[in-house]
């Protein structure tokens, strides 16, 4: 590198305009290299492009599964985000979207006639403090213990879902079911209204708007949320001032764990219905990629879940159209976040020309 | 150049290196012969560091030539810098804490030799020229002393032409700084040359046969120091007579700051623990606290300034009030202010802006209300620091990470001086920082004590402590000896004490 | 209890631990060079299902395993390419190749889900294998297990005693101390990530070739995070890393034959026992914040840029 005429210069200061670009480009990065992933599986590249991109949405319906896969998609990264920005780094939401599912399926499926009207409240607050509590353990093993919550989460993940089967292969199981891994189906009362009908999204959607709304006021507007922030961009300077780290990380992760019990919750007692043992396919991983293109900016989740959740219809999509396999969502999931990482680098640097050192006489 | 003066070793012609924010050096011209202790003269922040890096190769110049013994060459890296012959002690030294002394060296030589073939070749060094150091110790063992004896050593084991020292006596006692000098009148007396990199006037009179002054990135001009005055050389290094901080009689006010025989283990385990401090600070007074860096001074502050809560001993109170169990936060609300020695990173978050940096330490004066941030509050009070405090920055707006040293260092120093705190904690006010800030910065202290504030100033520069305390106590290994009024100490007295070693006994020629 | 039983539970055991130590010391030598690398998990897969796929395509498993540490070292060189040139966040970019190889393996894999393949065939080694009770138990196992402790024999002797070795240790220390003597960081960080990547692709190899022939997406399932965890419970020391793979090894052996000892726990319950298990071992390993400080490879993590 030494001997090339560019190199990488580091900017004065971070270029907003290429904040705001990266994630176009990298969107862009992605769809070009779907036209070269495309052709080689011997499809033509267009048509595939269309097929997984554009078909879905040619319907009412189809922008109804858009944004019903966007809920809970965008309700773990805003929780996410919260951790990313304060340095705390919650990999482990999908788990605590399987506890929020379990706790509010379970108060579902046995408490729902002492509730009365309050069920599906209660319902969604028992998610909420389903994966909050699950999350509360990797804040414990940080704040005392000094443990990395990467992996703590990450472990909780296994166990989380092993707890699932446990229950639906045992006590929960549906005893009509035919000794299939689920539970009874829940009651018509205890489902989540779809916000029009003909479609499958829920009034989630709109509970995530208002998470949208609230993280923004949280982020900008509370102290609490300057703090965090500090935390994350300068963990020294938080200690100045005195912000307590402990209560930066409970927080954090108290807040995004809440956020994916409840979209855990929200998918059983949604389009789901019933608790299985296939109730995510990895929404909280997937929300991870999610915080990041969407620059930790609730706007910018908002849009980036949306994509993201074009990203599985779009395999669903053309496994049933051109009898692809619909792991190419998680192939074109990787290569957007894979692109985003590279195109940030031109937020804080920029190419600069080296003239060669001039002898002087 | 007469004929019969001792040939050129190195010389460089016009180099220019600029970064974004700045322009390190400006055309320099430098010439240094055999034989020859050359000082590279200026402030902080001159460019001393960036030409030095340039000449061993860490950096490329953007502009200019190197000669070498007549012939022209290009230093492309350190290997190629001390193939050559340069050798080059650093300030900030280059040595692996976790590793020992012959590892280190043997990492830093180009040869593939392992520790262990080393370590005879290091006794042999350092026997012969006074510098003992022991091959198996782990570096982190070691006191800065002796961290620079092997720095000193790994560069003589390649039989360097040219000794490159950037400002080595930072971290000494007055005694090691003694010692050092004979080192280097014996190796110039070899033949070797000498580049030596300071900013204190008293030691390049001392020590060097010539002079070369920066300024702002340029070379102002050269001069034989033996025959220059301290005042002539600051004239060349900063382009106007040095002005002390005036210092009026003032009266004192009651116990403000106490620490009563405040113990604490050390949490890092290259740190050092705090033994038995006392030290009392009244309103109206400013005491010092001198020392070389890593005797207890962060501990100690980061003690004071309730970032480091935990077992202790001993109490801490603020007007009367135990604050030893507070946090950060409450000490300052009850009229506790700190300047930290980091400006970037803890004193201010680098790519926030100003105002935000405001709010930092604001939440009690008004920029926090119910829970909600008031930034209107806060853009209002980085305002008036910047206009008070002659900060040069775009706006309220600018990112901290923008502003030069002495422009953060300044907006600091004001943000904590405008919350009108009953104790101000400051640590290493001017490093780093160009003479015009630091004049402000001391005036604005003097300002702050009159008002009937009790300040603690802890800094490694004699000169700044001896200009504006009016008590000033030594900390060594974690011990502070009792504060004494500025005019019953000397420089020597102070250096004896600086040098204490653990056992509390002053040594007289160890570092 | 037979000793046809224990000698089960051993040799199951060190084979359950096999692509952990594989995966476990790539990992450490990458991280003493300071660069911590998340992608463990993606990187086992990739090679998982690079063996498996040139292993039944070729027949040949030898081409299978080199297959696999090539497969997995280019997507290391990948990483290496984002978190040390570019200079990208390195958490992020870890998880990142994990979900990047997630996705890339299930989707390449499909092809090969349900196909049957010849795994690897225990060694016999002449009259060693045939002493009563110790040769079953320590010379019947296959090439790679063997391969696993050479690799840490030659892994312990380069860091600690050779030059090379300590030059890699002192770019985990201190990046810019190293490049200010002259050391060339960003080449051996390279060189450290790439090598770990190619352990990493081994390990996952011997999970579809040898220890349950066949390819299942996602069939690591979480040994990778566990190899992750591994390292931080060896305090960076390769010898640690050895004994801690046996340990987990061991768990995971005895919550499969929990039946057959007469524990009766649901089989869900005892599944979760590793990944509890990785939880405990690194509370207690961090607790105490000197043990992280003193043996923690003080760059680990941050970014290098040379000309700051």
């Amino acid at each position: 590198m030494r001997e090339w005429p560019w190199r990488l210069e580091r900017r004065a200061s971070p270029s907003g305009v290429m904040r705001i670009a990266a994630p176009l480009l990298a969107a862009f990065a992605m769809l070009a290299t779907g036209l070269l992933v495309f052709a080689f599986l011997g499809k033509d590249p267009l048509n595939a492009l269309q097929v997984f991109f554009v078909k879905p949405l040619d319907s009412a319906y189809g922008v109804g599964e858009l944004l019903l896969k966007a809920t809970p998609l965008a309700l773990c990264g805003l929780g996410l985000a919260l951790g990313f920005r304060a340095n705390v780094w919650n990999i482990g939401a999908e788990g605590q979207l399987t506890l929020g599912a379990i706790c509010g399926g379970g108060v579902a499926l046995f408490c729902s006639a002492a509730l009365g009207k309050f069920a599906i409240p209660v319902i969604l607050l028992a998610g909420i403090l389903g994966g909050a509590a699950w999350a509360a353990i990797p804040a414990l093993l940080r704040t005392r213990f000094n443990t990395s919550e990467i992996l703590v989460s990450l472990m909780l993940v296994y166990i989380a879902q092993l707890l699932l089967s446990f229950l639906l292969h045992g006590a929960w199981r549906d005893p009509e079911g035919f000794n299939f891994p689920q539970s009874k189906a829940f009651d018509d009362a205890l489902i989540l209204p779809v916000l029009i009908e003909g479609q499958r999204a829920t009034l989630a959607f709109v509970l995530m708007l208002v998470l949208a709304v609230a993280s923004w006021v949280f982020s900008s507007r509370l102290f609490a949320g300057f703090r965090m922030l500090v935390s994350g961009q300068a963990p020294a300077a938080a200690a100045y001032a005195g912000f307590s780290e402990p209560r930066n990380v409970w927080l954090a992760l108290l807040l995004s764990g809440g956020a994916a019990g409840l979209a855990g919750v929200c998918e059983v007692i949604g389009p789901i219905g019933r608790l299985q043992t296939d109730i995510s396919p990895g929404y909280g991983f997937a929300a991870i990629i999610v915080a990041f293109v969407g620059r930790l900016h609730p706007v910018g989740i908002v849009l980036a879940a949306l994509l993201m959740s074009l990203l599985y219809l779009g395999g669903e999509s053309v496994q049933l159209e051109l009898q692809l396999p619909a792991a190419v969502t998680g192939l074109f999931q990787g290569l957007l976040l894979f692109y985003l990482l590279a195109a940030d680098l031109f937020v804080r640097f920029r190419i600069a020309h080296v003239p060669r050192a001039v002898a002087v006489a | 150049m007469a004929a019969d003066a001792p040939s050129a070793r190195l010389e460089l012609r016009g180099i220019s290196k600029r970064y974004p924010t700045i322009v390190a050096n400006d055309g320099v011209d430098l010439t240094v012969r055999v034989g020859e202790i050359h000082a590279l003269i200026g402030e902080n922040g001159a460019g001393k560091s960036t030409l030095m890096k340039i000449v061993y190769g860490v950096l490329r110049p953007d502009a200019g030539s190197i000669a070498w013994e007549g012939r022209k060459v290009t230093v492309n890296s350190p290997a190629a810098a001390r193939q050559l012959g340069i050798g080059m002690v650093f300030q900030h030294f280059a040595l692996f804490e976790t590793l020992t002394v012959a590892e280190n060296i043997s990492l830093a030589l180009d040869e593939k030799t392992t520790p262990a073939q080393l370590a005879p070749r290091i006794r042999s060094v350092a026997d012969r020229y006074g510098l003992p150091v022991d091959p198996q110790r782990l570096v982190h063992s070691m006191s800065v002393g002796e961290r620079q004896r092997v720095e000193i050593v790994r560069c003589l084991l390649q039989s360097p032409k040219l000794l490159i020292m950037d400002e080595p006596t930072s971290v000494l006692t007055p005694q090691a700084v003694a010692q050092l000098f004979e080192t280097l009148r014996r190796l110039a007396a070899e033949g070797m040359s000498i580049l030596y990199i300071s900013h204190k006037l008293d030691e390049i009179r001392a020590l060097c046969d010539t002079a070369t002054v920066l300024r702002g990135g340029k070379v102002s001009g050269t001069a034989n120091p033996r025959a220059e005055s301290n005042a002539s050389l600051a004239r060349l290094m900063v382009g106007n007579d040095l002005r002390d901080a005036s210092v009026q009689p003032h009266t004192l006010g009651e116990v403000r700051l106490e620490i009563s025989n405040f113990s604490q283990t050390a949490r890092d385990p290259f740190g050092t623990s705090l033994r038995g401090i006392d030290l009392a600070v009244r309103g109206g007074e400013i005491v010092g606290i001198a020392g070389v860096s890593g005797n207890g001074q962060k501990e100690l502050l980061a003690a004071l300034s309730g970032e480091t809560l935990g077992a202790h001993s001993g109490s801490i109170s603020l007007c009367g009030r135990r604050i030893d169990l507070d946090g950060a936060a409450r000490r300052r609300e009850l009229g506790l202010g700190f300047v930290p020695e980091e400006r970037l990173g803890r004193g201010a978050v680098p790519p926030m802006s100003l105002a935000d940096n405001a709010l930092l330490t604001g939440a009690g004066a008004g920029m926090v209300r119910r829970g909600f941030v008031q930034r209107g509050a806060a853009r209002a009070a980085a305002r008036s620091t910047i206009a008070a405090f002659n900060v040069k920055a775009g706006s309220e707006l600018s990112a901290a990470e923008r502003l030069s040293g002495g422009n953060l260092q300044k907006f600091i120093v004001g943000r904590e001086i405008r919350l009108a705190p009953k104790v101000l904690l400051v640590a290493q006010p001017t490093w780093g920082v160009d003479v015009g800030a630091a004049q402000l910065i001391h005036q604005a202290l003097v300002a702050l004590r009159d008002s009937g504030a009790a300040i603690l100033l802890v800094s490694e520069e004699l000169d700044e402590l001896f200009s504006l305390c009016d008590r000033i106590a030594v900390i060594a290994s974690g011990v502070l000896s009792p504060p004494q009024p500025r005019s019953h100490l000397s420089v020597e007295a102070v250096g004896l004490l600086m040098s204490s070693s653990v056992t509390g006994a002053p040594q007289a020629a160890h570092a | 209890m037979s000793s046809e039983f224990l000698i089960a539970i051993f040799t199951g055991t060190v084979v359950s631990a096999t692509p952990l130590i594989y995966a476990a010391l790539g990992e450490l030598v990458a991280e003493r060079a300071g660069v911590l690398n998340l992608g463990v998990e993606g990187m086992m897969l990739i090679g998982a299902l690079a063996a498996f796929a040139v292993g039944v395509s070729t027949g040949s498993l030898w081409l299978g395993y080199l297959a696999a540490a090539i497969a997995s070292m280019l997507m290391a060189l990948l990483f290496g390419f984002l978190t040390i040139t570019l200079q990208t966040n390195q958490v992020a970019t870890g998880l990142a190749l994990t979900l990047f190889g997630l996705g890339l393996s299930a989707f390449a894999g499909r092809p090969f889900t349900g196909m049957p393949i010849e795994g690897l065939h225990a060694l016999r080694i002449p009259f060693c294998s045939d002493i009563p009770i110790v040769g079953p138990l320590l010379f019947r196992f296959d090439a790679a297990v063997y391969g696993s402790i050479l690799i840490y024999l030659l892994i312990d002797r380069v860091l600690g005693r050779t030059r090379a070795g300590l030059q890699l240790r002192a770019v985990g220390e201190s990046p810019a101390v190293a490049h200010a003597l002259g050391q060339p960081v960003a080449r051996t960080r390279y060189l450290a990530v790439m090598f770990g990547g190619a352990m990493s692709g081994i390990g996952g190899a011997y999970l579809s070739t040898a220890m349950t022939p066949m390819w299942v997406e996602g069939m690591s399932a979480g040994r990778g995070w566990i190899a992750l965890a591994l390292v931080v419970f060896a305090t960076w020391k390769p010898l640690r890393v050895l004994l801690g793979a046996y340990l987990f090894g061991g768990v995971t052996i005895l919550q499969l034959n929990a039946q057959g000892l007469g524990v009766h726990v649901p089989s869900e319950i005892l599944s979760m026992l590793p990944y509890a298990a990785t939880i405990i071992v690194l509370v207690i390993i961090c607790r105490d914040p000197k043990t992280i400080l003193l043996n923690q490879p003080a760059s680990l993590g941050k970014s290098f840029h040379p000309d700051a």
